[in-house]
């Protein structure tokens, strides 16, 4: 570790070391559902999560809680992952792990909706 | 830096681990990487939760779910649910009144009623990494005396917090240390009291263990408050734990220069001793302890010359408890007047409580102070066991007294409990209820004091055992009427002539006990009789028995 040798140093890093804590808590800017039922998962959901999770890290965004979910109901649309900011949930269906990247990047990160996937609205 | 969708919080506290958590733990990774998530998920070891009855704990997060009681066989229920399909395993969950399960970890009364400033980060950070002690605000308010404030001023802001001594007799910090800041000394030096001796007491040890940056930064205010550069954190041998974690935070603040040379750029300079306690609980009062690090017997000293003018090497010295000092950041960072929100006008802030006994959920709380008995007992640790009712609590260990039913809306604090005869103390607080014998509790007490005294002064060493001679005679069905002015008599005398303070509060849980339950005495001093059913007339039945025998023959 790097010797702190200002109050600004201090706060850099207390800065830095927030985000790995924002986990805890229990809030965030945008929440990421992954539809995790079975056949969620035979339709390739592990993927598209792990790409979003490496997505989220490439860019360092912090603010967003993901969270797996059973079947949303959506079968043949698997995978689904539905997106919620700025009070609106939207669904994207039978998403790839390359279309999970553009998603993060549009409409986690930037809040622009990718329209051409989305399959639902609530 | 790496991205974790969960964070498993595993309560990494002493009680939690002697009730198995380690195992959980090891489980827990071995699903992970089975199901190939390990990337996914950071298991944490925190200090105390809190709720160490439950225990062991597991909280996740994002959603901020507590299991409850879990052992290595949950695991794979848990990762292959909820890890894997978001599904919280509710039967592990913690439950209102053993039926629907509470959704969230600030739905739950237990911490829903507590306020947290001492305990702010236990059992949500890991205590062995500092920068998550510096994610939460760590080390901020030592930035913020060392290069914005005048020595004078942190002073000034501790005084008017109003901030007491949580060791036990509550002396206003800020005054104390303006004692030993007023000293023209080249060296001067802080003590953190870690000695922690109450019976059934551990609210330092799970500070330490949880948060232990808290307290060697509150002890580096101290030290730039009254101009000291070194400071002794004289700590029980038996909490390995705290040692370690200690040990580990001290090298972890020395390698990122929070502790060392020129801090922050400034010319102030601090550095830490840990030293192990030496096993007595006397050694736990202020010049016993001095002597102690010094290499000499641990005795008290007189008082006067106080350690803030004469104290550890003839220097001003400046003892502080854990909790006082883990106070500290928050008042120097957030203001006097955040911290006089809490508690009362005359006793602010917080206070950490030790729950045991005949409660529904034991554990650690932490309430502002002048918070009733009642709301501590009944809705943060969720009442009596049923079929039992409450009959008395007893704080203050073994220098302290009963607190009976007629007062259970007593706001507790430094005022109020000794108009009750009792005191705050350090924060032991045990439940009774009707199976509870008033006079037994007295003699568990008064035993521990004659067994702890130093033996250097006579009414001290001679007039508590020969009271715990009477209390024992009373358990065992041989008292006599004249007993209980002997008691009241002995205690009065011993609280005015004892030298230090192990003598002087002896006596308190006999004479509480005698103010509020003499009916219970007289009954074991006049019909034999112990109305909890606790004390075994024994030897009187023995006594009986062969009278008995030499009858028949
Ligand atoms: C017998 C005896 C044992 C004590 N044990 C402790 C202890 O374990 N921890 C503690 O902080 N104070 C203990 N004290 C109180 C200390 O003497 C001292 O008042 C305290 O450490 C001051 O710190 P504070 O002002 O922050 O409370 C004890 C006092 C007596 C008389
Ligand atoms: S009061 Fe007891 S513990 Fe204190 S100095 Fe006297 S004998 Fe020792
Ligand atoms: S030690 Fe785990 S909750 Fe107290």
């Amino acid at each position: 570790m790097e010797k702190i040798k200002s109050i600004e140093e201090l706060r850099k890093l207390r800065e830095h070391a927030r985000k790995s804590l924002q986990v805890r808590s229990g809030e965030a800017k945008v929440k990421i559902m992954v539809s995790m039922g079975t056949v969620g998962i035979a339709a390739g959901a592990r993927d598209v999560l792990m790409a979003i999770i490496s997505e989220l890290e490439k860019r360092q965004f912090h603010d967003a809680q993901i969270v797996e979910r059973g079947s949303l109901g959506l079968d043949n649309e698997e995978p689904v992952v539905a997106v919620e900011r700025d009070n609106k949930t939207v669904f994207y269906g039978k998403v790839t792990a390359e279309m999970a990247r553009e998603i993060v990047a549009q409409h986690v990160i930037n809040g622009q909706i990718v329209s051409e996937w989305v399959i639902a609205k609530g | 830096m790496k991205i974790y969708r969960i964070h498993a919080l595993i309560c990494a506290g002493a009680q939690c681990i002697a009730a198995g958590g380690n195992g959980f733990e090891e489980a827990l990774k071995n699903e992970l990487k089975k199901h190939n998530i390990e990337e996914e998920v950071s298991v944490v070891e925190t200090g105390c939760m809190g709720a160490c009855q439950l225990g062991p704990l597991l909280v996740v997060y994002p959603e901020g779910i507590m299991y409850t009681n879990v052992e290595a066989k949950d695991a794979k229920e848990i990762v292959e649910e909820h890890f894997l399909k978001g599904r919280p395993v509710k039967r592990l969950m913690w439950k209102k009144e053993g039926e629907e399960e509470f959704p969230e970890l600030k739905d739950i009364p237990f911490f829903a009623k507590q306020t947290k400033i001492v305990l702010r980060n236990c059992g949500l950070i890991n205590p062995e990494d500092i920068n998550e002690y510096i994610a939460r605000d760590g080390y901020k308010a030592l930035a913020k005396a060392v290069a914005e404030m005048e020595p004078k001023d942190v002073i000034d802001v501790v005084k008017e917090s109003g901030l007491r001594g949580r060791g036990g007799a509550g002396f206003p910090t800020g005054l104390k240390w303006s004692f030993a800041a007023n000293q023209d000394s080249e060296e001067k030096y802080i003590i953190c009291n870690a000695d922690e001796g109450d019976p059934g007491a551990y609210m330092d040890r799970s500070i330490l263990e949880g948060d232990p940056h808290s307290v060697i930064e509150g002890m580096m205010i101290t030290g730039y408050a009254i101009g000291s550069s070194v400071g002794y954190i004289y700590v029980r041998a038996e909490y390995p734990l705290a040692v370690r974690r200690l040990k580990m935070a001290i090298k972890q603040a020395k390698q990122a220069g929070l502790l060392g040379k020129n801090i922050f750029g400034t010319n102030f300079s601090f550095d830490m001793v840990l030293m192990m306690g030496a096993g007595a609980f006397v050694c736990g009062e202020e010049t016993a302890l001095i002597n102690s690090i010094e290499g000499k017997r641990g005795e008290p000293r007189k008082k006067p010359p106080f350690p803030a003018i004469s104290g550890l090497f003839g220097k001003p010295t400046i003892i502080n408890n854990v909790e006082t000092l883990a106070n500290l950041p928050v008042i120097v960072d957030k203001g006097a007047k955040f911290f006089k929100q809490f508690g009362t006008e005359k006793s602010p802030g917080t206070k950490v409580f030790a729950l045991a006994g005949n409660v529904n959920i034991s554990g650690l709380v932490e309430v502002p102070m002048g918070t009733s008995l009642r709301k501590i007992v009944f809705d943060i640790g969720g009442g009596i066991p049923e079929g039992h009712t409450f009959k008395g609590a007893l704080t203050g260990g073994p220098s302290g007294g009963v607190i009976p039913m007629e007062f259970i809306d007593t706001p507790v604090d430094y005022e109020s409990l000794p108009d009750l005869g009792t005191i705050m103390g350090s924060g032991g607080l045990i439940i009774m209820d009707e199976r509870s014998c008033m006079v037994d509790v007295a003699k568990f007490f008064l035993k521990f004091t004659v067994d702890e005294s130093c033996g250097k002064c006579v009414p001290c060493r001679e007039g508590t055992r020969q009271m715990l001679k009477i209390l024992e005679r009373i358990t065992l069905g041989r008292g006599r009427e004249e007993d209980i002015d002997r008691l009241e008599k002995m205690g009065e005398l011993i609280k005015l002539t004892a030298l230090c303070g192990l003598g002087q509060t002896a006596p308190n849980p006999v004479l509480s006990t005698l103010k509020y339950f003499k009916e219970e005495y007289l009954a074991h001093i006049i019909d034999k009789k112990c109305p909890a059913g606790v004390c075994q007339f024994s030897a009187l039945k023995e006594g009986r028995k062969k009278h008995e025998a030499k009858i028949a023959h």
